[in-house]
């Protein structure tokens, strides 16, 4: 009898090891990112960061000594002063010497602990000097970079999500991948050991930066520009998550910084400002449907998919492209409206994207799913709607 | 006879009882102007809404047990998370310290009821609709809110029609609370017995009306920040709208302003519980009375100075962000006093460890954690690595479950015996204990070393590396919740129900205070003519 219910203990015990071994995904370390079961901050990469992980281990060891000296008397006085080991009650109940010893000596320590946290504020807010400047905007849910000021002035782009990531989350069985929610299509580059200014801003709600191995962490805020700074001194690539709740795709919105030598980054910049002239649109160019749908197509991938998916019927609060009155509407201005001002609070703004892309992607939904109008928009009409 | 679910004034010894004409049935509860019967109203709303919260909470971490969204899609995520906060800060610690205020205060202080009745029927019931409203904003168009408890703008522009039905409830829960607050402060300034001086009352007394005062300073302001969303989404102004020259930081600033007092009124009523229940099972006088309520008002006068300690990644001045880092420091040193306070009390005595003395010390053990937590948070530096991340997470419910839950836990099962007149089931309390403080640490220990490798909150899914700790915590938070359902099925309810081993007037040996004056199960009506009291104000003298 013991034994059967031994062995059914065994039995049990090797299926929830089981389970608690694949629970343990296969995945490694992501350098500049989260490790597996990381137990403390991420290694430093910036004397402000090193800085930091010094002060939490500063005052995990000044809170851990004091807690272990007052849980120790009161567990010698628990063990000790039982009624059931006899302990007949003392009497005292005041004693003006002793509250004073024990409200002077916490507060002697909290200006010790104050010290050295005063210098690293101090040191964090100093955002002068800086050799590139980069200003960061939060969308709902993407970043966008525009490197202005430095080595690099002019370049811009948009970073987003990984688009095959964010399907694998909507699965609900995701690959065991490293990098899972936090890879980029293109990621923040910078030069190693330059003091880097990154400017916050947002176009739709608060969002905020933050690079974990770099230590800081910046809100985002509309209507308002803050500043942070880093200088990383170490080549790598750092991963950061968007930090302030910023509706349904929170979760989804990484931030992943590339940190380069210089002369890399020379080489970067020299081909980004060669990829801007290609890119520059001739407002004049006519395109054909073809262009136009396979353009669109990569578009709404990047930037639409996530909220009217990739059926075009939308979730939820959100509204439907696919038999949309307004994508089926003659009048393509309604269409290109939108775009470019948004509605309804829910939709966002969308007049970052270059006169081609939203050419091409409101061309794409008036063409895709059951939507067959044949209408194609130009980029010369959404040049003129921008006026 | 039971005060808390059977028909009164039945017992020969209380036949005075029902002089008024006291309504039977459901009318008792309706009309109800007893504040006995008001708390154990209060008790019960708040109970329930522990359970949905936690309900909402078990969603929470069923969607986080594995990476990938399995359960619910992001939207429901944030609807959750917020919803999570909403409802166990306004519909259950809020209302259920306001019970054992309704319960306790007048029997602490010897006064016949509170004195405001009918007003004070009028802050329960005014409950029920808000609670409805906030509740059923999960089936209105759009969902219920998704903007997080803090419901920062400009998010909250982006809400449904829910959002509003939020506002609303705020609204009237506010003005229940303040209510609740004027009548507190009235009884106890009031109503007390002759020869029950200030400096004399129970710490519990004490605290509650220090919380009173919080309470009316602040939810006013929570009242002008929701009024101010409420006409930025429709009446055209734009107090914290961006697009049209509104400020969102300064929404922050009035949200915190109300946000960190707030965080004290849900934990200086437990001060005040745990200050009676230590020197009732150490059988020794509380050490340093009048230093205790010298150091809660501390506390409460330095809540207003720190609110912006919150607000560390906005993009502060050096200088502010400098004055809210030591001013929060501070208040570790009130507090500490406290602690010290407590486990001086400890000291020398004669201890025995029945629930309520269990829970009292397991308060005191992981409250300070969460205390320690909120140190290090408080140092900007370091919180710019933790802000808004798992290791908040931890701390605030290093707070407010193991400092609030654990004290009404304690308080429950120190004072359920005057209630009920039966004494709880003891083996059973201790399992309710120990399951509660194990699966405690279980769900939220593992969200310090989450919050410490990044992982910020409100995120419906999550890099893998973060896979383990995330399914460890929400096993724990499952065994959390069946140890409160065990907790009302087998503490509660048999107590409710008269089950159990009649209660002594003085169901313990050194419990000092005028509610172990009055018998077990206290009487509907006690101290109708003011008690004389000897010179502590602890008892009654013929």
């Amino acid at each position: 009898m013991m034994n059967n219910i031994y062995k059914k203990f065994e039995k049990a015990s090797i299926a929830l090891f089981a389970l608690v071994s694949t629970m343990a995904w296969a995945v490694n370390d992501l350098p500049g990112g989260p490790a597996v079961r990381q137990l403390n901050l991420h290694p430093p990469v910036t004397k402000i960061a090193e800085e930091q992980v010094w002060l939490h281990w500063f005052m995990l060891i000044i809170c851990t000594v004091i807690f272990v000296a007052v849980f120790g008397v009161m567990f010698y006085s628990i063990w000790k002063h039982r009624k059931s080991v006899g302990h007949k009650a003392a009497t005292f109940h005041e004693s003006l010497k002793v509250e004073i010893a024990w409200t002077v000596a916490p507060f002697v320590i909290v200006i010790l602990m104050a010290l050295p946290a005063t210098k690293a504020v101090v040191a964090s807010k100093d955002t002068s000097n800086a050799d590139i400047t980069i200003k960061a905007t939060g969308y709902q849910w993407k970043w966008g970079y525009d490197y202005i000021k430095g080595e690099g002035e002019g370049i811009g782009f948009i970073s987003t999500l990984d688009n095959a990531q964010r399907e694998m989350s909507n699965s609900g069985h995701p690959e065991p991948t490293d990098d899972y929610l936090l890879k980029v299509d293109n990621p923040l580059v910078v030069p190693v050991d330059k003091k880097v200014r990154i400017i916050t801003t947002s176009n739709d709600v608060i969002h905020s930066f933050a690079i974990n191995s770099f230590g800081i962490k910046q809100d985002a805020i509309p209507g308002f520009v803050r500043d942070t700074w880093f200088r990383a001194e170490k080549i790598g690539d750092y991963h950061g998550q968007c930090q302030e709740l910023c509706g349904k795709e929170h979760a989804y919105m990484p931030i992943h910084v590339k940190v380069v030598s210089a002369q890399d980054y020379t080489a970067w910049v020299a081909e980004q400002n060669k990829k801007l002239a290609a890119k520059q649109d001739d407002p004049n160019k006519v395109w054909s449907m073809a262009d136009l749908m396979q353009k669109g197509e990569k578009v709404y991938a990047a930037n639409c998919q996530a909220c009217h998916q990739a059926n075009g019927k939308g979730m939820g609060p959100i509204k439907p492209l696919d038999g949309s009155a307004v994508v089926l509407n003659t009048d393509k201005s309604k269409q290109i409206h939108v775009l470019l001002n948004g509605q309804n609070n829910a939709m966002p703004a969308w007049k970052q994207l270059s006169d081609s892309e939203i050419a091409a992607v409101i061309s794409f939904t008036k063409n895709n799913w059951s939507n067959k109008t044949g209408q194609m928009v130009q980029p010369a009409e959404v040049h003129a709607a921008r006026q | 006879m039971s005060a808390v679910l059977h028909p009164h004034g039945h017992g020969a010894d209380h036949a005075h009882d029902d002089h008024h004409g006291a309504p039977h049935g459901w009318r008792r509860w309706v009309y109800a102007t007893n504040h006995k019967d008001i708390g154990t109203l209060y008790l019960l709303f708040a109970f329930t809404m522990l359970i949905i919260g936690g309900i909402l909470a078990l969603g929470i971490r069923a969607e986080l047990f594995k990476p990938g969204l399995q359960l619910v899609n992001p939207e429901l995520f944030n609807q959750l998370t917020t919803m999570h906060g909403l409802i166990m800060v306004f519909g259950a610690i809020m209302p259920a310290f306001v019970g054992f205020a309704n319960w306790m205060i007048p029997l602490q202080i010897g006064a016949a009821d509170m004195a405001f009745a009918r007003m004070n029927n009028f802050s329960f019931w005014l409950m029920i609709p808000a609670a409805l409203m906030l509740a059923g904003s999960f089936f209105m168009p759009g969902g219920a809110p998704a903007g997080g408890w803090t419901i920062y703008a400009p998010l909250t522009l982006q809400m449904g029609p829910s959002m509003d039905a939020a506002i609303f409830a705020l609204h009237i829960l506010g003005a229940s609370s303040i209510m609740g607050s004027i009548n507190i402060i009235v009884t106890i300034l009031n109503m007390r017995a002759p020869g029950m001086t200030l400096m004399k009352m129970p710490m519990f007394v004490w605290t509650w009306l220090i919380t009173a005062y919080l309470l009316i300073a602040v939810m006013p302001v929570l009242a002008g920040a929701i009024t101010m969303t409420l006409t930025d989404r429709h009446f055209g102004t734009t107090f914290f709208n961006p697009a049209a020259g509104g400020d969102p930081v300064m929404f922050q600033h009035i949200f915190w302003f109300f946000g960190h007092p707030e965080v004290y009124i849900m934990i200086l009523p437990a001060f005040g519980i745990i200050s009676q229940i230590v020197p009732a099972f150490a059988r020794k006088k509380l050490f340093g009375y009048a230093s205790m309520v010298y150091a809660t008002s501390s506390i409460a006068i330095l809540s207003f100075i720190v609110w912006a300690h919150h607000m560390y990644t906005t993009g502060m001045p050096v200088t502010g962000q400098l004055f809210f880092m030591y001013a929060t420091m501070l208040i570790s040193v009130p507090t500490g006093v406290k602690v010290f306070n407590w486990i001086a009390t400890m000291w020398k005595g004669s201890m025995t460890f029945e629930t309520p003395m269990l829970f009292a010390v397991g308060f005191i053990f992981v409250f300070t954690m969460g205390g320690f937590t909120g140190l290090i948070l408080s140092m900007a530096p370091i919180d710019l690595q933790l802000q808004d991340g798992y290791y908040v997470v931890a701390h605030f419910h290093y707070v407010l479950v193991a400092g609030s839950l654990f004290s009404m836990f304690a308080a429950y099962y120190y004072w359920s015996p005057k209630w009920t007149g039966v004494m709880y089931n003891e083996t059973r309390g201790k399992i309710h204990f120990w399951w509660t403080l194990i699966s405690f640490n279980v769900t939220f220990f593992p969200m310090h070393f989450l919050g410490l490798a990044g992982m910020p909150r409100r995120y419906a899914d999550y890099p893998m590396q973060f896979a383990d700790f995330n399914a460890l915590a929400s096993v724990g938070a499952f065994a959390f919740g069946i140890a409160q359902v065990y907790f009302f099925f087998f503490v509660v309810l048999p107590t409710m129900r008269g089950k159990g081993e009649p209660a002594p007037q003085r169901p313990w040996e050194a419990a000092e205070g005028l509610e172990w004056e009055v018998p077990s199960p206290a009487p509907f009506h006690t101290f109708e003519t003011p008690p004389k009291l000897n010179r502590d104000a602890t008892r009654i003298v013929a």
